[in-house]
């Protein structure tokens, strides 16, 4: 991937990865994506000029509004969710793990 | 550790699977899911995040509430209701987790089975629609990226 610094900086912040979230669910307008972050209309479109240079996401024009989705190939790919969701679980599990374990030493101390 | 290893998969459109094995018995890994105490200690996602609360009553119609926090004033807060409780083997549970706008329902039924000295854990999660999976997922790569990012800094 050509564009991964821009990829990565993109990401970077959490608004941004907030609206990809949004959009993960369907196409939005900027006054759609604004209301929840209670952000403002400018500050979003600015957001989504950094998610489009990066092609994270497209927009097509329909009046004046200009609707945003996720851009195929982009973090939209299911497999890359998935991924960084599995290291997620992951570091619970090894917390459980750590938990467990401690609690079958204590066990075994008591008796 | 690959015993230990975890699987995490779709299935059709509306699920995802996950399956982990432990190394303790059913009863204990059981507890570990329902004693908020013990769930403090573990379910906490990405590496600088607390749950300040943690109130769970796992019986049928028993309610729980989760909040995490990164000390740095944002959090989010999951709320859900028991529908079923078998102790030490199964929980079916319904949850939503709060943006603060409320997601669509999350029904799980998380499944304990002895597997030689350990447990082999299986979770089921059903959302209503494909739309209401995927942006679940998408979720989980928000919080996810938080926990890469913060590594990150921590490398520079």
């Amino acid at each position: 991937m050509e564009n991964l610094d821009s990829t990565f900086s993109a990401l970077s912040d959490s608004t941004r990865r907030a609206i990809l979230s949004r959009l993960a669910a369907g196409e939005a307008t900027v006054m759609e994506l604004a209301r929840p972050f209670g952000i403002s209309q400018p500050a979003i479109s600015r957001h989504l000029r950094v998610l489009e240079e990066a092609g994270l996401i497209t927009r097509r024009i329909e009046g004046a509004k200009r609707p945003c989705r996720l851009a195929p190939g982009g973090i939209a790919e299911i497999d890359q969710w998935l991924g960084v969701l599995r290291r997620a679980l992951e570091m619970n599990y090894a917390r459980l793990d750590r938990v467990l374990a401690e609690q079958t030493d204590n066990e075994r101390k008591k008796t | 550790m690959t015993m230990t290893k975890m699987t995490l998969d779709t299935e059709g459109d509306t699920h995802v699977l996950v399956t982990r094995r432990f190394a303790a018995s059913p009863e204990a890994v059981y507890r570990a899911h329902t004693e908020p105490s013990t769930i403090q200690k573990w379910l906490l996602g990405p590496e600088g995040w607390t749950m300040p609360v943690c109130l769970c009553d796992a019986r049928p119609g028993g309610k729980f509430r989760y909040e995490w926090s990164n000390g740095k004033g944002q959090g989010f807060y999951i709320t859900g209701e028991f529908v079923e409780v078998e102790p030490s083997r199964r929980i079916v549970h319904l949850e939503r987790m709060h943006l603060p706008d409320p997601t669509p329902e999350n029904l799980v039924e998380t499944v304990f089975e002895a597997d030689g000295e350990g447990t082999m854990m299986r979770m089921r999660m059903t959302l209503p629609d494909k739309a209401s999976r995927d942006a679940m997922l998408a979720t989980g790569m928000e919080r996810g990226m938080e926990a890469s990012y913060v590594r990150l800094e921590g490398m520079i």
